[in-house]
Order: C-alpha cells, then structure tokens, then sequence
C-alpha cells in the first residue's frame, strides 16, 4: 500500500513546517508522512492505515486537513504544514487537549492527535457547532477505542468554553 | 491530613498529556542507531508442502539479511498452551499468509521488492475453509480429528426434560470473523547481543507472555530475555498472543544481523497475517414449560479456530461458560469444540467466546417467546437467575443480584414500552420500519476456574526518598486505563495525593509478573494486589516507627527518607491468594468459573430503511452492574468503546475469505463504525459491591462487547419479522429477505460461511 520508490532519484523540496522553513531531499512520490516522521522527527502524526481511512495522518497544508499519508511531498512544495507539534500556539489548542483529558476523548491515544486536529480544524470554522457539525467534522478520522461519545463531549465542550465571556 | 476519594473520582489519565500532545512514544516513533527494518514472506496458499525457495533476479541479495526456521536456535514454536505453531514453516503451511522467511534491509522500500521477488513453489495438499468441512474430516489437518478442544458441562438430567416440554424451541446462530482494528498496527523492535540476550521494545498487552515465547524460541534463561511494552495504540486482544511472533521474528533478524530491527506491519498485512475473532456456530434445542420456563436445553458451541491451537481452547471455555446467559437452567448439557480449519489462526478479541455465544442465546431468548407467545421482556424475566440459584456450572450466585430490577430500568430509561407500541403502529405504512430488541447478558471476570491460580500474579509497589511511591505490574495500558485506575488504587490504599504515585514502564527487568492484561481482571484482580502491595509499603514505615496513624504526605516523605537511608529500596510485593471458598473441577467443567460476573441488559432501537436495506441504530441504552466503578469517566469509555464495536459487529464488520485468505484487508473495504454510524450511546451503573476486587469494582471491559449483537439483531426482527439468524447482518442479507410485501416470518438462510 506504501510504495515510496527507491531513493535513486531524489529532489529537494522546499515547505514550511510548523512556522519554520524545511528543505528535504526526497523521491517526489515519498509521502509526506514519511518526510514528517522520518526525516524530521515529527512523529505526531501516526500512520493507521496508509491509504487515507483513518485520519490518523492528519495534518494541516495550507489550513486544509490532509491526509498525510496520501500526500506525496512533491505535493506539499512551496506549502505550509503545521502538525500536531506546531498546534501549541493555536488558542483552541489548550482548551480542546484538557477537554480531550476531562471528558476521556483519548483512550490509546493512537487517533488522538489527528482527532484534536480535526477538531481544531472544525472548531476554527465553526464558532458554534451543533453535534452534528461535530459528527461531520470528524467523520475522516477513526477512533477504535472511545466510541466518539467523548471526543463529541470534548469537543463540544472546548467549543462551549470558547463561546463563554 | 489524609487524602480520600481518589477512587470513584475521574482524575486525570497519567499518560493523558503526552497523548493529546502529540508526544506519547509508540514503537515506530523509535529509532535506534544503525537499525535495519524486517519483513516477513508469507505462504500464498492454504496447505501444502514447502518445495523449493526461489530468490528472484534484479535484487543484490548481499544486501539482504535473510532468515529462515533453520537459524532458529532453540524450539521452533510460539510458545504459548501447545506450542504447534511454528515460528517460520519449514517443510509444511497451514494456512495463507503463514510466515516462512524473514528479510532485513535498512530501506524500507528496498525491503518491499525484495519480499515481492521471493516465489515459493509448493506441493498444494487440500485445505479446509468451514467449520462443516473440518467437522466432515474428509482430510485431517490437525491432530486425529481436526478438533483442537472439546467441552462438556452437564447439570441435571436434560434427556428427562423433552417428555415433560410445553414446546422444544430449536434454533442455529451464527457470528462471523471480526477484525480487532487497533489503529496502531502489530510493530516490535528487537535488539540482540551475544552477552545481553534479546531485548523487544513492543506494541503489546502481555509482556511476560512475549518473554515466554522468546526464551523457547531462543532457549535463552529468563535473564536473557527482556521485554519492554512501548505505548500501545489500541490492543482489544489483537496484541495478545500475536507479539510473540512478530517479537520472534525480529529478534531472529537482529541475532543474524546483530543490528536492531525494526518490523511494522502495514495495515494490509496486519489485517490479512494477523488473529480475528473466532466465527461461530451454536445450536439451541430448548425444552419450556407452557409458561415459557426452561426445563432444560442442549446447546451446541463451535467454533473456527484457524490452523494452530494459540488460545482457542481458552477461547471455547469462556464461550461455553457464558453459552447459558444469566439465565437458571434445571437441566443442561453443552457440548462445544474448537475446530481446525487452513485459516490464520483466530485469537483474543474483547469477549473471547462470551460474544458469540451470547449471541445465540440471546436471539434464541427472542424465539422461545414467540413460541410460547409472551415477549421478550416476559421470556427473560421468568428465566432470569436469582441469587442462590446456580450457573451452568452449579456455581452458586452468592452475590446480591436483581436482573429484574436492571431490566426494569432499562426498559425505563429507553422508553421501551412506549417505543414497541408507536414502531407496531408505524410499520404498517412507509419505507422505514423501526424496531427496538433487548439483550440481557453477563461476563465473568478474571481467569476462568482455577486460572488465576496458575498465574499465580505477582505485583510490586516502590516507594522513593522523595516520598513518590511507583506501582510495579505487568499490566498494560493501551487506552483501558490500566494507569490511571492502578495508580488511584494505590494513592487511596497509602493515603497519598494521585500526584505522588506513578507507575513503572512495564519491562520485564523492572516488573514482575502482575499476569497478561486480558480477561477483565486488572482493574479487580490486579488491582487489588496493589492495594496490598501499597499498604505494605505503609506497613513497613509503621513496624519500623516511621510513620504513625494519621500521616501527611510530608511525613510519609520523611519516612521513606529515613527508611531507604537506613535499610535501602523499600519495595513491598504481593502475590494473588485464591479466595478459600472458590472450587473448580476441570475435568467436569463444573463448580465457581469466574471469582464475579458483571451482569447488563442494553436495549437497541433501529430503523430499516426498506429503500436501501441499510440498517441504523438510532438510540442506545446500556445499562450494567460492574461492582464499584473506580473512575467514572474510564468506565464509561469502556462502555461506549465496547457498544461501537459491537454494533460494527452486528451490523457493519465483514471478513470476506476467500480460501482461507482474508480479501477485503483494507480500511476501505472493511468497514468500521466511524462518527456519523453510531447512535447515542448512552451509559448507566449499578453499582453492588464485590467482595474479590479493589475496592468493591469488577471486571468491565469486555463486557460491552457481549450485547449489543443481539439487542440489535432483535431489534431489526421487531421491526421486519424477519428471523435472522446469523452476523454480520447486511443490508444484501435483507434485500434477500425483507420485502415490503412481505407478510410472515421468513427464517434467513444461513448462507454466508463461517471461514
């Protein structure tokens, strides 16, 4: 499922990763997972299924959410990445990480940073959102172990606690 | 000053900050210097003779490190109950995708070519796929008779009852193959060392059973062997006894290459290569008085075990014990068996049996009432057991229990009376019809019979001269919140903030051997040999007069300053004691299976939409009495966790086989439950004290998994009339069955195979 072809031919390739500029050396049709977690050492962003289901992947590129395993970093060329490592300054980033913690939103934790970012993502576009924009929200990342039940609650919550004065 | 109610109370999830941050390590987020990555070459076929082993052109095999069984310095066996599955076949495969050489390179992609140019030629040998065809032994695949295990419990006289029936109710019920789906993938990192042994850094729930299997396969001492359980993203039994291999491989390429290698399986390979729940099939013949009363019944339990033993025979216990429900049977008799067919060998998965067999005899529940013409909630509760009455097993309920009184709330809380009015009225016009089905169920927790006697569970607290305190088990986190409960456990037996304790890494040169993290049994069984170990740490500081009733945390601190400076580590162990009133025959598969039972009744309501045949769940209730909840916010996650992959179960979760092969091993095309899928789900405790676990809990996080199939299933007959039988239950299946013309009862074949 994960062909990144042999090393013979590789580029460099310029983006911006978590505010700070990057040039890596890479076959173009290396995935931006693998350039993420291999070659930078961000290893927020986990590989679940490597074909774009599960969401687990995620990351920002140009304030879309991705997948980041279905990016080739020819792709991401000239763009900005943020991953879960670089989220820290975002203001939602604390409040929805402790409602995650508050409401048992991360059991394994495995899905965890894609969902927050997913989350994250929603709750940027949504001042308000109804548990169905939630549902929706996150419907491309895939959480085994909570039933969503309490990532909705998390999320909900993180959004409720923006809206109060 | 002493600090109370750290248990019941939801404090923070210890690993919880590294996980929302994006920072917890799991083990292809480690990277040792000059490692090499590992890959296996699987069989292509069933069953056959291993030929020849061509290594293709256009690949420079010098740069390969390559293994096969013959490196293999000690047994060449997982070991694990019978030791019969080879680590890497030799001469003979069993079944597709068996492991039968193993590469190593320090390029991925390089490693992906280089499997890919392998061929094996084999001398094919006829292959079973079914339960039916390993049971007509037309060839012999495993031992005499193709069968890996047999029960029998018998309680009464059951041939007596059939004269006596107001009705004899027969059903068969089947449950096909489920995928754990962690979404973190098998992965291990094996080191070796001529002077150090094997160490593995894994993604697993069992260390000590991965030990195990590293000292046969490597005929190494204990001292030899280290393992070290990395965080863990997602097990549900899945990591159960499969580490083993995968540790076994890539310390075999680490010892040929004496280099760390890595082995990640992608999601392809871990879904096709890797353990599912065991399909079933169980048969129900039932004699009730007039008033829907069982006489008595034989039941018949079955299961597909795939090629090897692994753990079906244990696997078969818990399906056979939990085959009568949590209902009083006079007169019983099951016979069950674990079959062997040329599958991959079907493992742990939350439930382990009790799932399956649960099934059956809860849809059977919903036919002994049609028969005898009372409803499900009236069927359920002139059966229901009381306590003082006995178990299949003639274990006596000792415990204070009121089914009746679960089940009332629960039919409260879903409005079930109201619902089955409204649906009855509705259905009769429209495209949609709505439904709603109970299930009342029961799940053992701990080991079964004299289990948790052979494991014989050491635990360990340690306390610093900072006045901390660790907790030392095997057990493992990987999102059941072993951590957080184990710790609260400790925190409360010694009086200490939820801050000051902590708990080891499990590795096995620091930890002793709490057991395998499986069964329900942490949170109970090893739980409260924390509580004890904990106290011994109090204990000591009180014999040696350091501390004294009524202590501050700062004078706790001081103690153990003072008692390490005089005397060294303060440690303090406990080992399991088997309570003295507990008796079991394994030979009769008679007397006390389980130390306590957590008891539940949910309810499911659906819509069948007879446009699409597409099943939803639009509401949920799950209701259980799990003794004393530790940490409500945990507990809960267990349910809901549970339910959504019970209903993915029920409804969604297909293994679609093809001679013994899995198909469909994708994401895209096995189908999970994602955000939009589930209904709410909606969770309520009793709470009844348990007198074997810490502080009153019980075991909870398989429970989940045993209802919601057949509260479900149920709940689609009320709506369509249409008896199924069988799961995963898909919309093909009511295309085939349900017409909105439709005007008796059709019992659906049973078509799909169970392998």
């Amino acid at each position: 499922m994960n062909p990144s072809p042999a090393a013979s031919t590789k580029c460099e390739f310029s983006f911006t990763v978590n505010g700070e500029a990057k040039n890596v050396l890479a076959h173009p049709m290396e995935r931006l997972l693998e350039v993420l977690r291999n070659d930078l050492g961000l290893t927020g962003a986990k590989e679940g299924c490597g074909e774009g289901e599960c969401g687990s992947c995620s990351v920002l590129l140009d304030d879309m959410l991705v997948n980041s395993c279905l990016i080739p970093i020819a792709q991401a060329n000239g763009t900005s990445v943020v991953t879960i490592e670089g989220m820290s300054a975002h203001s939602l980033m604390k409040p929805l990480q402790e409602s995650f913690l508050e409401c048992g939103g991360a059991q394994c934790g495995i899905c965890t940073p894609g969902m927050i970012l997913a989350a994250a993502h929603l709750l940027d576009k949504k001042l308000d959102p109804t548990l169905a924009d939630i549902r929706e929200g996150l419907a491309g990342n895939l959480c085994r172990c909570t039933g969503y039940m309490q990532i909705f609650e998390a999320v909900a919550k993180a959004a409720r606690g923006r809206a109060a004065p | 000053m002493t600090v109370r109610h750290i248990v019941g109370a939801s404090v923070p999830r210890k690993e919880g900050w590294d996980k929302v941050t994006g920072a917890a390590r799991y083990v292809d987020d480690m990277v040792l210097p000059g490692m090499l990555h590992g890959a296996t070459v699987r069989s292509t076929i069933g069953r056959g003779k291993i030929k020849q082993i061509h290594f293709g052109p256009g690949v420079d095999w010098n740069e390969y490190v390559v293994v096969s069984a013959k490196d293999i310095p000690g047994k060449n066996c997982i070991s694990l109950i019978l030791d019969d599955q080879p680590c890497l076949a030799s001469e003979f495969v069993n079944h597709p995708e068996e492991p039968i050489l193993l590469l190593a390179h320090p390029d991925r992609p390089k490693l992906r070519k280089a499997v890919e140019a392998v061929s094996i030629e084999y001398d094919p040998l006829p292959a079973l796929h079914t339960i039916e065809e390993s049971e007509r032994q037309s060839t012999i695949i495993w031992g005499s008779d193709n069968t890996f295990k047999t029960f029998l419990v018998e309680k009464g006289d059951v041939d007596a009852v059939w004269k006596e029936a107001a009705h004899i109710v027969e059903g068969e019920y089947l449950t096909g193959a489920q995928e754990q789906l962690y979404i973190e993938n098998n992965g291990v990192i094996a080191a070796f060392g001529p002077k150090s042994g094997v160490t593995v850094w894994g993604s697993l729930q069992c260390p000590y059973y991965v030990h195990k299997a590293l000292m046969t396969l490597f005929a190494l001492p204990e001292e030899k062997v280290r393992v070290v359980q990395m965080e863990t993203g997602g097990a549900f039994g899945g990591k159960e006894e499969y580490p083993s291999m995968i540790a076994g491989h890539a310390a075999l390429l680490a010892m040929k290459s004496g280099r760390p290698v890595k082995i990640v399986y992608d999601r392809m390979e871990d879904m096709a290569a890797t353990t599912k729940r065991h399909p079933s099939r169980t048969r129900h013949r039932t004699a009730v008085d007039r008033h829907g009363r069982i006489l008595g019944g034989e039941i018949e339990f079955t299961i597909d075990g795939g090629a090897y033993a692994t753990l079906s025979s244990v696997v078969l216990s818990r399906g056979t014990i939990h085959a009568g429900g949590p209902y009083y049977w006079p007169n019983v008799r099951i016979r069950t068996k674990a079959v062997a067919t040329n599958t991959p060998p079907h493992g742990a998965f939350r439930g382990f049996g009790a799932p399956q067999s649960l099934f059956a005899m809860e849809r059977h529940m919903d036919r002994i009432a049609q028969v005898v013409g009372i409803s499900p909630v009236e069927v359920r509760r002139r059966n229901f057991l009381k306590s003082g009455q006995t178990t299949t097993t003639e274990q006596t309920i000792k415990e204070n229990i009121d089914l009746d009184r679960l089940l009332k709330r629960a039919l409260e809380l879903s409005d079930y009376a109201a619902k089955k009015k409204r649906f009855a009225e509705k259905n009769k016009a429209g495209t949609h019809r709505k439904g709603i089905g109970i299930a009342a169920f029961l799940h053992g927790a701990g080991f079964t019979g004299s289990g948790e006697r052979y494991l014989n569970s050491l635990v360990g607290a340690e306390a610093g001269a900072d006045g901390t305190v660790r907790v030392l088990v095997s057990s493992a986190e990987f999102g059941q919140g072993t951590n957080t409960v184990l710790c609260q456990i400790a925190a409360e037996a010694l009086g200490l903030p939820y801050e000051n304790v902590s708990i080891a890494q499990p590795d096995t040169t620091v930890v002793p051997n709490s057991g395998p993290t499986v069964a329900s049994r942490t949170a109970m069984i090893v739980g409260k040999l924390v509580q004890s170990a904990a106290r011994g740490i109090k204990e000591t500081l009180t014999k040696t007069g350091l501390l004294h009733d009524d202590y501050s945390p700062e004078q706790f601190c001081a103690g153990c300053k003072e008692y390490i400076a005089t005397h060294g580590a303060l440690k303090s162990y406990a080992r399991y004691q088997a309570p003295p009133d507990v008796y079991w025959d394994d030979e009769k598969y008679r007397g006390e299976a389980y130390a306590a039972f957590a008891w539940a009744v949910y309810v499911a309501e659906v819509t069948v939409d007879l446009t699409t045949y597409s099943v939803t769940v639009d509401d949920f209730v799950a209701l259980q009495e799990v003794g004393r909840v530790l940490h409500p916010v945990l507990a809960e996650g267990q349910i809901t966790g549970g339910v959504a992959q019970a209903i993915g179960f029920a409804l969604y979760e297909n293994v679609v086989w093809q001679d013994g092969r899995m198909m469909n091993n994708q994401m895209t095309n096995y189908i999970m439950p994602a955000s939009m899928d589930l209904p709410p789900i909606r969770v309520f405790f009793e709470e009844n004290g348990n007198v074997h676990g810490a502080h009153g809990a019980k075991g909870i996080g398989e429970l989940p998994m045993d209802g919601p199939a057949p509260a479900i299933v149920n709940a689609v007959e009320d709506a369509t009339g249409v008896r199924f039988c069988s799961i995963p239950l898909l919309p093909e299946d009511l295309f085939e069955t349900v017409r909105p013309e439709f005007n008796e009862q059709v019992v659906f074949p049973l078509a799909r195979g169970t392998s």
